[in-house]
């Protein structure tokens, strides 16, 4: 069976990969469907790269298979395999100029030069890079890099682009002005993308679904609103944005079950000691401990009546500085929507 | 006090840097570049053929001396050598120092880098000596070859006109296979320095575009390792051209040119003759690096 158009783009079956004793990825299962923009997030460490490595052919499962489009390419070398990486440090060609570097594709499958600087051109029209097809990358940009980078995986027209932290190295302006356009581009060329991250925000912004790994395993597959909002481990809770984590005692007061809940800063409403908690609503006593202004909005650290710390955050839609910092020492009602708790074991 | 003088230095950088900069560039152009000119100089004097005095008169008969027939076998059997045994060592060299820099764990690269070096902890005179025990008529080497029943192809690689000889350490396939061994390190070396800074991800990136490894070889790996292969070159080149102690040691009674400048100097007594012959590789070793630049050897540095 060669490629398989309603196969999914790539699907891992058990796929494993030990260092020695460390088990880099360990047993995952994984489906990545066509045309998806999808992240594997997790802290450095976590086996993403490895897997985006496996899915290159820079690496070798220990144990397990990987299929492209149901073709198991497990074994076959990176050229053989019709996927492309944009690299973390870009690893353009210093010897080659722009276009020499976009056509490197082209010029090793022997296609006539003519049509490898018609390609060219379209493609660094593509990255709006007209006009610096004969710069060296040493005369590029930090951003512009990236684009050629990215122009030189898609001129081969791969079935999957893979990208290693492609925006890592960019500021945060032009970080974000990358995001977009790379998701605009993969709206354009209609690829399935691979987007490796440590960065769960930039996961959220970009992807149609995210794969959180933590230790070599996936901790959670889900949308990015599924994963924000109901994370399925105190580890995605903790890793995808600040969670409190509230288990035990409190848990088993306010809702019944000693099962450790995440319920997430922004859920959390700071009222006045006379409010009375609305039907479906959880209310808790406590005392602001600490205030941490930041502008767009106000960090607080409320410690409950139980000795629990509980972080809130809140817009300063009405407040000024002056106003949430005097706030301090305060004692406070805290309230939530049952509804917002996700419980995550343990 | 002390406080003063620094502030006095830091308000001048330029002075400061002067200061520094001056015993190293008075020692390049007196004792390096003042003896290269004075080399020059030299050739324009000539001997009295009768008296062997030295006229210090200005004369270009030395320096068309160079050009007789005989010193111009000497100085084209020379740069032949030099070439030779540069193309050979490059050819050792590369794999070596491809798997040092690509493939060897920290710890083997170590182990390595030390093994390559090792030779140059002991006495280059030692070495040279020992080859030429190794490769003497009843030496290691024939034993070996007189194993494997393989003496046959020696005979007939020492009985092959202009290099062979009686035995190997008397012929100039012997000299050459020690040009080779003793230079090696100076090739080792550069390319290696080369490779190491060449990122893995360039390699990756090659292989994932499509190309094969023979592609990414061409491509990508050998033109970012020639500027290593250039300077290793230059050392296996100039160190070559200029030996005497390998052609005084080893191989038949054919001139080098740093055994025919040793014997003017010396024997000879003909100092002007001797300053002439040196400059042979001087202007060689310039076409040399003027070619490589015309390669683009020195664009990356």
């Amino acid at each position: 069976m060669m490629n398989n158009p309603s196969a999914p783009a790539i699907r891992f079956d058990k796929v494993s990969r030990h260092f020695g004793e460390v088990k880099a990825v360990d047993l995952v299962d994984l489906e990545v469907g066509d045309g998806e923009f999808f992240s594997m997030l997790g802290p450095s460490g976590s086996g993403k790269t490895t897997c985006l490595r496996m899915i290159a052919g820079f690496d070798r499962p220990t144990s397990g298979k990987i299929h492209l489009y149901g073709q198991d390419v497990s074994s076959l070398p990176p050229y053989e395999r019709n996927v492309n990486t944009v690299f973390q440090d870009y690893a353009l060609f210093p010897h080659m100029n722009v276009e020499a570097n976009i056509a490197y594709g082209l010029m090793v499958k022997n296609v006539a030069r003519q049509e490898r600087i018609k390609h060219v051109e379209e493609m660094l029209e593509l990255v709006q890079l007209s006009g610096f097809a004969g710069r060296k990358p040493s005369q590029l940009s930090g951003g512009q890099r990236q684009r050629v980078a990215l122009a030189r995986a898609l001129i081969n027209h791969p079935k999957v682009l893979l990208l290693d932290e492609p925006l890592g190295a960019l500021d945060l302006k032009l970080r974000q002005q990358m995001q977009i356009e790379l998701k605009a581009i993969q709206k354009r060329v209609g690829i399935t993308f691979i987007f490796v991250t440590h960065d769960q925000e930039e996961a959220i912004t970009m992807s149609d679904r995210i794969a959180v790994f933590n230790q070599g395993k996936i901790e959670q597959i889900g949308s990015p609103s599924d994963i924000y909002e109901r994370p399925a481990s105190s580890f995605v809770a903790g890793f995808v944005g600040t969670s409190n984590l509230v288990g035990g005692e409190i848990a088993k007061r306010t809702t019944g079950s000693e099962q450790t809940f995440s319920i997430r800063p922004e859920k959390i409403h700071i009222g006045s000691m006379s409010d009375n908690p609305a039907s479906g609503m959880i209310s808790l006593d406590g005392v602001i401990r600490d205030v941490i202004y930041l502008g767009l909005f106000t960090r607080y650290l409320i410690e409950t009546e139980d000795g629990v710390d509980l972080v809130v955050v809140e817009q300063n839609l009405k407040s000024t500085s002056m106003d949430v910092l005097s706030a301090k020492g305060h004692k406070v009602r805290l309230s939530w929507h049952q509804d917002h708790i996700s419980r995550v074991g343990g | 006090m002390l406080n003063r003088i620094s502030t006095y230095f830091y308000q001048r950088p330029k002075l400061v840097l002067a200061l520094f900069l001056a015993p190293p560039m008075l020692y390049m152009l007196v004792v390096y570049l003042g003896s290269l000119f004075s080399l020059l100089i030299n050739g324009f004097y000539s001997i009295d053929d009768f008296t062997g005095i030295i006229v210090r008169e200005f004369t270009m008969r030395t320096y068309t001396q160079v050009f007789n027939i005989t010193n111009r076998e000497i100085v084209f059997r020379t740069a032949t050598m030099a070439l030779v045994v540069t193309i050979v060592d490059a050819l050792i060299a590369f794999p070596l120092a491809y798997y040092i820099a690509k493939f060897a764990s920290p710890r083997l690269k170590t182990w390595l880098l030390i093994a390559v070096t090792i030779p140059l902890w002991s006495s280059y005179l030692v070495r040279v000596y020992a080859w030429k025990l190794i490769l003497a008529k009843e030496g290691i080497l024939s034993w070996f070859i007189n194993l494997f029943n393989l003496t046959g192809a020696l005979e007939w690689l020492l009985g092959l006109p202009g290099i062979g000889g009686s035995s190997l350490s008397l012929s100039p396939i012997g000299m050459f296979i020690v040009f080779v061994y003793i230079w090696l390190p100076y090739m080792i070396i550069p390319i290696q320095t080369a490779l190491e800074r060449v990122p893995g991800s360039l390699l990756e990136a090659s292989s994932d575009l499509g190309a094969r490894p023979s592609q990414t070889f061409r491509t990508v790996i050998l033109p970012l390792a020639f500027p290593g292969v250039v300077a290793g070159s230059i050392f296996t080149f100039s160190l070559t051209l200029g030996d005497f102690i390998i052609p005084l040691t080893l191989g038949n009674s054919k001139f080098f040119i740093g055994q025919a400048v040793y014997s003017y100097q010396g024997t000879g007594g003909n100092i002007p003759l001797a300053a002439a012959m040196t400059m042979g590789p001087v202007v060689i070793m310039v076409l040399y690096l003027l070619i490589a630049r015309r390669l683009g050897a020195f664009d990356a540095i």
